[in-house]
């Protein structure tokens, strides 16, 4: 009888890096999620293939929420929409209780088709056309506003509808964090956003509720949290001190990091993140310490998409090919590539195979299928040797990649969801050509080749 | 291809490489040290194939595969030369 087979490996013996962490060498495997098998999953909808788990949409959602009251008991954590606006993702939020937090005209129109009233959408972002507000105005929806043409803007539509839109005033500021954003809204320090609050209220055409912020973006230091809330409160002070208005609510915008490990981040996603209640003691710090909110009750809104939704997507991918490089390594060529999984730019994603591997591990690069040098969803990292028709399983992959993926080459795949119950429903269909071209228009002369 | 450095390596039973000019030490896995052997017995690339496909249960398009794979390992490691 011969011999198990596993491919040759020779790898050059060494003390190993110093590394206080511990890493495994070990590779796990995963073959299922939620309990359902990954072929079972393949079979059904095919590869590559996004699967997003219910059940942590809702848990993760809870606890977050939980963590956070624990702390300052009237906060609110609406669905950020652009960090996955699947209808069907979205209305698992809603059926928990987020209002909707939305970033444009488009996305605006994707809460109202689901049901959610205007009252219930925060409508922020740098760019609201005169429409996407007009209908926001008429609606009730609460405006971010972010500069002083949306300002102006918002005024003229108020007089035209001769309504008083409510409306919060979008800061940015130092908290101590770098890189220092500074895009969204009026800056705090310079007295660019006192003197915005003096024309807002001088105008007299706008209801001020609220101030917001969005400090950025996978934040790992939990006190830029405590310093945005203490700054937006000592704000809101002022306000009511020199004008004697009372914000309803405080919005400390999103930025909470997931477990993802960015791609020069030397500690890993689940080590370096801080946890939900590291976030939520530093606001309730800040929180709780105001006069401010002793007296006045604020609402505490957070925007925060990522952390809820990228631990509960996957995505299943096949190997379509192997390459041995010069370098010593392997190559191995996926279905999937940067065009559905961009955060792979971002974050040293985990790549896991779906079945136990006898034998060694060696060095992988995984590329994608695209004719581009950049579509590389992993450099090099241990691996056990895949086979054609092999499959991996990319994970977290829930934010940001089901709605900046790219109609490039390749046609975007099924998505589908297991629902608490361990149903497989198909939660969006793979495109084929008419997607692609349903839009174009070919002129008379160009359509005879 | 120059297999003069290959030659001049320790192998031990269990897959532990030596290299005697450098000090350095090497892993190599069941099937790795198979091949290792049969280099250092002169076989010859089509040789060395046919005779993973004898001693294990793989078909000859992995195995030639692998094989090279496993070539250009050693030429990162400098263990062969073209």
């Amino acid at each position: 009888m011969k011999k198990i087979y596993t491919a040759p490996y020779i790898e050059r013996n060494s003390a190993g890096n110093l590394n206080k962490y511990a890493h495994t060498t070990v590779v796990r495997h995963q073959d299922n999620i939620d309990t359902v098998p990954i072929k079972t999953l393949v079979e059904a909808h095919g590869s590559p293939l996004f699967v997003f788990s219910e059940r942590n949409i809702r848990r993760t959602y809870r606890r977050l929420q939980d963590t956070i009251r624990i702390h300052y008991p009237l906060a609110e954590i609406t669905w950020s929409y652009k960090t996955n606006y699947l209808g069907a993702i979205c209305n698992i939020f809603h059926q928990e209780g987020a209002a909707a937090e939305v970033v444009s005209g488009m996305e605006y129109d994707m809460a109202r088709r689901k049901g959610i009233p205007g009252e219930r959408i925060y409508f922020n972002g740098p760019s609201k056309r005169p429409a996407d507000l007009e209908r926001a105005i008429s609606e009730g929806a609460f405006i971010h506003i972010d500069h002083l043409e949306e300002l102006y803007l918002i005024e003229k539509l108020a007089d035209e509808l001769s309504l008083k839109p409510k409306v919060a005033l979008r800061l940015n500021m130092d908290t101590g964090i770098s890189p220092l954003w500074t895009r969204f809204g009026f800056n705090y320090e310079n007295g660019e956003a006192y003197r915005a609050v003096q024309r807002l209220i001088s105008g007299g055409k706008l209801h001020l509720v609220g101030l917001h912020t969005h400090i950025g973006t996978f934040i790992l230091d939990p006190n830029a949290y405590f310093w945005a809330a203490t700054k937006l409160l000592a704000f809101a002070q002022t306000i009511k001190d020199n004008f004697g208005i009372i914000m309803e609510y405080i919005d400390l915008g999103g930025g909470f990091a997931s477990s993802n490990t960015l791609i020069d981040q030397y500690t890993p996603g689940e080590l370096a993140s801080p946890s939900f209640e590291q976030y939520a003691e530093a606001i309730g710090n800040a929180f709780n310490a105001s006069y401010y909110v002793k007296e006045h009750h604020p609402r505490l809104i957070l925007e925060t998409g990522r952390v809820l939704v990228d631990e509960a997507g996957y995505l299943i991918s096949s190997v379509i090919g192997k390459k041995n490089l010069p370098t010593g390594e392997r190559a191995v060529i996926l279905d999937a590539g940067v065009n559905i999984n961009i955060t792979a730019w971002w974050y040293k994603q985990r790549l896991m195979p779906t079945k136990p591997f006898p034998g060694s591990y060696q060095n992988t690069v995984f590329y994608g299928p695209l004719c581009m040098n950049i579509d590389v969803i992993r450099s090099a990292m241990p691996f056990p040797d895949l086979y054609y028709g092999d499959t991996v399983l990319i994970s977290p992959v829930g934010a940001y990649n089901v709605t900046q993926w790219m109609q490039f080459i390749e046609y975007r795949p099924n998505v589908c969801l297991i629902s608490e119950t361990g149903n497989i429903e198909l939660i969006r269909e793979r495109e084929d050509i008419t997607d692609i071209t349903n839009r174009e228009f070919i002129p008379e002369h160009l359509r005879q080749i | 291809m120059n297999t003069n450095q290959l030659m001049t390596l320790a192998v031990n039973k269990n897959g532990f490489i030596f290299d005697p000019e450098n000090g350095v030490s090497y892993t190599v896995n069941e099937t790795g040290l198979f091949i290792l052997q049969k280099m250092q017995d002169g076989l010859q690339n089509g040789e060395i194939i046919s005779a993973l496909c004898s001693e294990f249960d793989v078909e000859k398009d992995q195995a030639r595969s692998d094989y090279e794979h496993f070539l250009a390992m050693l030429k990162a490691l400098s263990l062969v030369e073209d």
